[in-house]
């Protein structure tokens, strides 16, 4: 390795010297440093878990008895010969070491005399999205490796472009591996005027190149001998030299997402949260959110008595000059710049769950310290991560990247993602399997969320209900097909007719022929069929209807969806709990003998699931129960538990 | 006004444990008086000040940590305001389980067994810890929040994503997270923001004269009578201080003349060995921590 002498990668990142002379001078200037979280992408070839290994070592994170374990490492499973492999440094979990790949993003910590870093080291392989945009969604800067003898590969545009889309501005193009094209400028040239080009179609604006070499050393800490015709920054010193996203959104309005009311006692109300944009004094005119109610703050409140001024990214508890309504979710914000209210917005979804999104269904959505429930539309596309092409798709997949609509069950507090990435950027949770099931960012609200108003009605539902003479119910009945449900259903209403109860019962007959005739029998369709029928359902109890429904509704999350669109104790779920082997032998349609044969697909209980109510109102065990009995007994619950009847 | 890396640090920390502290049902932290420890209180008493911390500290106690220690833990916990709750495995306390006779399992039954024991106990439903990424090769690839099964597994293949600040703790019953707020700190930053923070730590960090035996090419301190000598040990006086610290018959000691932080400090970054090194724990084989995690070992 040969280096010029102007640097020495011994004062880049530690001066022994000073530390054993003066170690309250070397202290003195620690205490100072800054910090920036970068991101290393590559694919497996390029060399990234060396480059980092190489970062490691020249900063002396690495100790004795380690390297000694590294050796050892290298020469067992290294791939490097009996030369050291830096990139077992780096590949930690057993069962990727003797794959001799990355699977998942590891945090790796390094530090300069100007700086600390902390890099993340996701994989290169095509399956694993995911965790490139994991990584990407901390850092400040991205480094895009690329292989000085296969110049640019697919992976290099989707690294690009992922890097791109988390919003990441500052980008590092480092051509690896210069070593083994003999240092060739010619070479190194055509890669960067191949990248330029890319970069300038799918809207990077500005990137920094370099030539490096992770393996021997060059222009990583100083800069080498091996490639005179360069005259940029060494890796380590762009690194140490590049603004970090935290103090520039120090220039931005002030945002601070509440996250927990502070209340000792009586006298004292504070509110905890983490800066997102902007700085506060004492003494500022504040708006809380969604209320809009204007105040002043008074007191900036710390451990370390009271600050005269907070800044973007510190964490601090401010206290109120007003009594003012605000609470975890809630958003303190400049006076004069509040962040924008809305319930439905555009948004960039990345998918990252093995089950695929089901448009429709009601996930929850966690934003900065708001937690609510939402629904995203069907993509509008598709991204091809690979060459950005937009394909139409009816839902995503995992590591799938797409474009939607996404309505929340309240308005939230937010701002786009390009502004603001507390405020901008959601996860969306699975309601049963609680699994982060995607990363999305918001782009703008749709006008219409902002426009559509409820039109105050004179004759609301309880006026529909009373002059019923009933209370509106929703008895939900769900269950296998064959099961018995409308055959029950038909009964409970004939008796509630006969009653003179107003009723109206939904089935497969009345609702697919029409209303959702344009619905088939995936699981996307079904999650949609439910949340029409819900909807429909909702509207009849609004006019003070007991409106039964008999379809099989197999998933959990959308009767509990239909569940939380209507009052308590309207909705009353009744499982039709019939054994698939006595459906199935009853087969009173002929439809078990066809999807046993596989001219139906996607049929309940065969290949598609049913997810068994875990609290239903009734069960109706049709094994042990008549119809007959099941519909006295279900007219019972309706109407026993009525305040009033006829 | 830029922040400094552990003005950023602290700030990271304080905002992860006020999250825990508005979503889980039933928090608490676990303290094992070491100096990682000590700084996870110290952020805690920053988040929710002037409130006290609203949850207890748990130790999980294997009765072989030093006097020292314990003589800290009480005083911490009454100066932090908070409840300290001790957990002793009752099992391996009836079968004197010891690091002398029992070796792997001495750490298995109290500490890892113990933990189980403590939180299913207590129904606690998450655990701040004070592990580090830097520490060790698979704690890097670990979250913030590391979720277990009703057993307190780990399962590394199936690890939520963590984006951004926004950390997921929605979990089923019986499941429970442990939370590392220290995640991103390295040795170094815990050591400078204790000494920038004048954070009390236990005596034996620094160095004093103490008897200790050499053995296996650790030094051992004899902290009480219940000390086994092999043939031919004498306790013999040396200057030594801990780098970290557990149960004192399984924890080295390094011979030191650092008796203030800088000198402690200064000795760490001119060192050119881990800190875990001491720890016979990490030892047995390149893996060993991954497999003791997914066994439910913090």
């Amino acid at each position: 390795m040969a280096h010029s002498e102007d640097i020495d990668p011994e004062t880049i990142y530690r001066t022994d010297a000073l530390i054993a002379e003066d170690i309250d001078a070397y202290l003195e200037t620690h205490q100072h440093k800054t910090m920036l979280r970068f991101i290393t992408c590559g694919s497996v070839d390029d060399g990234k878990s060396t480059l980092i290994g190489r970062l490691l070592y020249d900063s002396k994170m690495i100790f004795e008895d380690q390297l000694a374990t590294l050796e050892a490492d290298s020469k067992k499973v290294g791939t490097q010969g009996q030369e050291i492999d830096f990139a077992l440094l780096v590949d930690g979990l057993a069962a990727e070491r003797e794959q001799g790949i990355t699977i998942d993003v590891a945090y790796r910590f390094f530090a300069t005399e100007k700086r600390k870093f902390i890099v993340a080291d996701t994989p290169g392989h095509e399956q694993y999205t995911r965790n490139m945009v994991t990584g990407a969604s901390t850092a400040d800067l991205a480094v895009i490796l690329i292989d000085a003898r296969q110049g640019i590969l697919t992976q290099t545009r989707r690294h690009s472009y992922l890097a791109h889309l988390i919003g990441i501005k500052h980008l590092v193009v480092a051509v690896n591996k210069m070593d083994l094209v003999g240092y060739d400028q010619a070479v190194y040239e055509k890669i960067i005027a191949d990248y330029t080009a890319f970069a300038e179609e799918i809207g990077i604006a500005a990137f920094t190149p370099m030539p490096i070499s992770g393996l021997s050393g060059d222009n990583i800490t100083s800069k080498s001998d091996n490639t005179p015709w360069y005259n940029g920054p060494t890796l380590v010193q762009h690194l140490e030299n590049v603004e970090v996203m935290v103090t520039a959104n120090q220039a931005r309005p002030l945002r601070m997402g509440v996250q927990w009311v502070n209340r000792p006692n009586l006298d004292f109300r504070g509110f905890s949260g983490q800066i997102a944009s902007g700085t506060v004094k004492p003494g500022d005119q504040v708006r809380i959110l969604p209320s809009g109610k204007t105040t002043t703050v008074k007191r900036i409140v710390t451990l370390d008595g009271d600050l005269d001024e907070a800044v973007a990214g510190q964490s601090v508890t401010l206290t109120l000059a007003d009594e003012i309504d605000c609470s975890r979710g809630d958003v303190i914000s400049a006076v004069d710049a509040p962040p924008q209210v809305a319930d439905q917005f555009e948004t960039t979804i990345v998918w990252m769950d093995e089950s695929e999104l089901l448009p429709g269904r009601s996930y929850w959505m966690k934003i900065g310290t708001q937690f609510v429930s939402a629904t995203v539309q069907p993509p509008k596309y598709q991204v091809n991560v690979n060459n950005m092409e937009q394909l139409a798709a009816k839902t995503l997949e995992l590591n799938g990247i797409g474009v939607a609509e996404i309505a929340t069950d309240r308005p939230i507090i937010f701002e786009p993602y390009a502004d603001n990435r507390d405020l901008g950027g959601f996860i969306l949770i699975d309601k049963i399997s609680n699994a982060t099931v995607a990363a999305g960012m918001l782009h703008f609200c749709l006008r219409r969320s902002q426009n559509v108003h409820w039109q105050d009605v004179d004759v609301d539902r309880a006026a529909h209900a009373l002059q019923k003479r009933q209370e509106p119910r929703v008895v939900w009945f769900t269950g296998l097909s064959g099961s018995g449900k409308s055959t029950i259903a038909n009964m409970v209403e004939k008796r509630l007719h006969a009653l003179g109860k107003h009723s109206f019962l939904l089935d497969g007959d009345n609702v697919r022929h029409g209303l959702n005739k344009d619905l088939g029998f995936t699981d996307v369709d079904r999650v949609e069929n439910i949340r029409r029928i819900g909807e429909v359902a909702k509207l009849m109890a609004d006019a003070g209807l007991i409106v039964l429904t008999a379809f099989i509704s197999p998933f959990r999350a959308e009767r509990q969806l239909v569940r939380s669109m209507l009052p308590d104790d309207e909705f009353i779920e009744i499982f039709v709990d019939t054994p698939l082997a006595v459906a199935e032998e009853r087969d009173v349609k002929g439809l078990y003998k066809k999807a046993r044969a596989g001219e139906l697909k996607n049929f309940t209980g065969i290949d598609s699931d049913y997810e068994i109510p875990q609290n239903p109102e009734m069960r109706i065990d049709t094994t042990k129960m008549s119809p007959e009995e099941a519909a006295e007994i279900i007219v019972d619950k309706i109407v026993g538990s009525w305040s009033y009847t006829i | 006004m830029s922040l400094t890396h552990l003005q950023r640090l602290e700030s990271e920390a304080i905002h992860i444990m006020r999250e825990v502290a508005a979503e889980a049902e039933k928090p608490v932290m676990l303290y094992s008086v070491g100096k990682d420890s000590a700084v996870m209180l110290h952020l805690a008493k920053k988040a929710f000040f002037p409130s006290p911390p609203p949850f207890p500290l748990l130790h999980v106690d294997t009765t072989w940590k030093f006097q020292e220690m314990y003589k800290l833990r009480e005083k911490s916990a009454k100066d932090a305001g908070m409840e300290l709750l001790v957990h002793q495995n009752p099992e391996a306390k009836e079968r004197g389980i010891n690091p002398f006779d029992h070796g792997g399992l001495h750490t298995d039954m109290w500490k890892t067994q113990g933990l189980k024991q403590a939180l299913d106990q207590y129904g606690f439903d998450a655990a701040f810890g004070g592990a580090r990424r830097d520490e060790e090769k698979s704690r890097a690839k670990e979250r913030i929040f590391s979720f277990r099964s009703a057993n307190h597994r780990w399962d590394p293949k199936n690890q939520r994503p963590e984006l951004w600040k926004l950390y997921n703790t929605r979990k089923s019953k019986g499941e429970s997270i442990r939370v590392f707020p220290l995640s991103n700190w390295t040795e170094l930053d815990i050591w400078q923001y204790i000494h920038l923070e004048n954070i009390e730590i236990v005596p034996l960090y620094f160095s004093a004269r103490r008897p200790t035996v050499e053995r296996d090419g650790m030094l051992l301190m004899i902290d009480d009578d219940r000390f086994r000598f092999e043939e031919g040990e004498k306790p013999v006086e040396r200057s030594i201080r801990f780098r970290t610290l557990g149960c004192y018959p399984l924890t080295g000691a390094v011979e030191s003349e650092a008796t203030t932080l800088p000198q402690i400090i200064q000795e760490m970054l001119l060192t050119t060995t881990s800190e875990r090194q001491g720890r016979a724990i990490d030892h047995d084989q390149a893996a060993s921590m991954e497999k003791k995690k997914q066994e439910g070992y913090f």
